[in-house]
C-alpha cells in the first residue's frame, strides 16, 4: 500500500492518473489565503514536483485563513515556511522555493520549468501579470479570486482554443474600483473552498480526470452557498492590451496599466528625494507609527481634495499611507488636477517599510 | 412574466445595485441595457463588469432574446 490508495482505487482515476500526477509540475504563485489550501491538496495527492513563490512575509492578521501559518511563523517569509512544513511532511515531493514575488523580469524563467501554473495571488496587476506570461508560453493556468464573500474559478488557456482572463476581462480595472481582502474583510473558509476548489481543477488537468472549467469560469457565493457558471468564448478585444511578445511583456509596467499611477519601493522613492520633491504623508493624524523627518508634508487623504494648493509648486511628488492604497488614489485625484507633475506612489506603504 | 430581463449580479456589483438579483423591462440589446442600468445606478459607471446572457459571456452589443437572464460579473482580485 502507498499513501495515495485510496485515489488509485477510485474508478477513472487509477494508477494512470496518479502516474501523471507523480510526473508533473506544478507552480503555485503566491502561498496566502488561495495558496495555502491548494499547496495543502497539491501536496496531499502527489504532485510531483511543487514550486512556490511568494516575497510576502507572515502577518497576525493573516492567520484567520493562511492555514499553513501559526504564531511561531510571523515575519517569516511565506514561501520558506510553507515549503518547510510540507519537507517534514512528505518525503516524496520535489520542492522548490522562490522567496520573491512574480515580476516581468523573472516570470518567464519561474514558469518555464513547470507544466501547470496555479495563480493564487491577491492583485490585479499581478493576475494579468501571470496570464500574459501563460498566455505567451502557452502554459495552462488555473485561475482563483475572492471578493468578500464570493469567489470565482477558471483554467485559462488550456489546449489550442483555451480562453484566458483576458477573454473574460480584456480591460484591467484598478485597485480602486474593487479592493482587495485587506480592506474589506474575509471569512477564512472562503479562500480555504475556492483554493480547494483550485487544487482540484489543478489535479483534474494534470491527471486528465473529469472535466476541468476551460472556457467557463465558476462563480461561488459564500453567504447563499450558491454556484454560478458561465460560458467564456474568444473575445475580439482581448488581445488590445496585452503584450505580444516577450520583449514587450519585459517592458510592461503592470501597476501603472492597472491603477494609471507609478508606484516606487521605499529605496527607490529615498533615490529620489530631494528639496524639489514632495513628500506626503496622506494618513490620518494618530495612525502609526508616525514618521517625522526634515520636509515631510502632511495632508490626510480625507482633506487632500481641499488642500492641493500646498503641492502646487512641487513638480515631483511621492505619496504614502499605511498600506499603498490610499497614497494611490491620492496620486491619482492629484495627477487629474495636475496633468504635468511627475506623481508616484509609495508601493505597500509605512507596512513596506516596517517590514524592511 | 412577458418581456422581462432577470438580472443577477455579483460582488461590487451587487452593492453598488443593492440586490444580487433584480428584473427590469425589456430592452433591445446589452449596450441598451447597460445605459438603463448606469442611468439607474450611478455607482455602475466607474466599475468594470463583464455581461453574460443565458449564462454565456458576451463582448460586443449584442441582442437580448426575451426572458433572457443577465449577469453582472466583475472581477475578483483577492487571494
Amino acid at each position: 500500500m502507498n499513501r495515495f490508495e485510496r485515489q488509485i482505487i477510485l474508478p477513472g482515476f487509477g494508477i494512470d492518473g496518479q502516474t501523471k500526477l507523480r510526473n508533473s509540475s506544478v507552480l503555485v504563485i503566491g502561498a496566502g489565503g488561495l495558496g495555502c489550501p491548494i499547496l495543502l491538496y497539491l501536496a496531499a495527492a502527489g504532485v510531483g514536483k511543487i514550486g512556490v513563490t511568494d516575497g510576502d512575509k507572515v502577518a497576525l492578521s493573516n492567520l484567520n485563513r493562511q492555514v499553513l501559518f501559526g504564531e511561531r511563523e510571523l515575519g517569516k517569509n511565506k514561501a520558506e515556511t510553507a515549503v518547510r512544513y510540507f519537507q517534514e511532511k512528505y518525503s516524496d515531493i520535489k520542492w522548490e522555493v522562490y522567496p520573491e514575488f512574480i515580476t516581468t523580469e523573472n516570470a518567464q524563467e519561474l514558469i518555464s520549468g513547470y507544466d501547470l501554473i496555479v495563480d493564487g495571488t491577491d492583485n490585479f496587476p499581478t493576475r494579468y501579470l501571470v496570464n500574459d506570461a501563460c498566455v505567451l508560453m502557452g502554459k495552462p493556468l488555473v485561475f482563483g479570486a475572492i471578493y468578500q464573500h464570493e469567489g470565482q474559478v477558471s483554467v485559462f488557456n488550456l489546449g489550442e482554443n483555451g480562453c484566458n482572463y483576458r477573454d473574460l476581462y480584456p480591460r484591467m480595472p484598478s485597485a480602486s474600483e474593487i479592493p482587495n481582502c485587506a480592506e474589506t474583510g474575509v471569512i477564512g473558509v472562503l479562500p480555504g473552498i475556492i483554493g480547494n476548489l483550485m487544487a482540484l481543477e489543478a489535479i483534474k488537468v494534470l491527471s486528465g480526470f473529469g472535466k476541468p472549467l476551460s472556457n467557463r469560469v465558476l462563480f461561488f457565493n459564500s453567504l447563499s452557498s450558491q454556484t454560478y457558471e458561465v460560458e467564456i468564448s474568444p473575445n475580439p478585444e482581448s488581445k488590445d492590451d496585452m503584450p505580444g511578445s516577450f520583449a514587450s511583456f519585459e517592458i510592461m509596467d503592470y501597476e501603472l496599466a492597472c491603477e494609471g499611477v507609478k508606484q516606487l519601493t521605499w529605496t527607490e522613492a529615498m533615490r529620489k528625494m530631494n528639496a524639489d520633491v514632495a513628500f506626503v504623508d496622506v494618513r490620518e493624524p494618530g495612525e502609526m507609527p508616525p514618521l517625522e523627518c526634515t520636509g515631510l508634508i502632511k495632508i490626510p487623504f480625507s482633506s487632500l481634495s481641499t488642500q492641493f494648493g500646498r503641492l502646487e509648486d512641487s513638480e515631483e511628488v511621492l505619496f504614502f499611507c499605511q498600506s499603498g492604497i490610499r497614497s494611490q488614489n491620492a496620486a491619482r485625484q492629484l495627477q487629474e488636477a495636475f496633468p504635468d507633475k511627475k506623481i508616484y506612489s509609495i508601493r505597500g506603504g509605512i507596512n513596506a517599510l516596517k517590514t524592511n | 412574466m412577458p418581456n422581462t430581463i432577470h438580472i443577477k449580479a455579483f460582488g461590487m456589483i451587487a452593492e453598488r445595485i443593492g440586490t444580487t438579483e433584480l428584473e427590469m423591462a425589456y430592452c433591445l440589446d446589452s449596450a441598451g441595457l447597460l445605459e438603463l442600468l448606469r442611468a439607474k445606478f450611478p455607482g455602475l459607471t466607474t466599475t468594470k463588469f463583464s455581461l453574460a446572457i443565458n449564462k454565456k459571456l458576451i463582448s460586443g452589443n449584442q441582442e437580448i432574446p426575451e426572458n433572457a437572464e443577465i449577469a453582472l460579473l466583475p472581477p475578483f482580485s483577492g487571494g
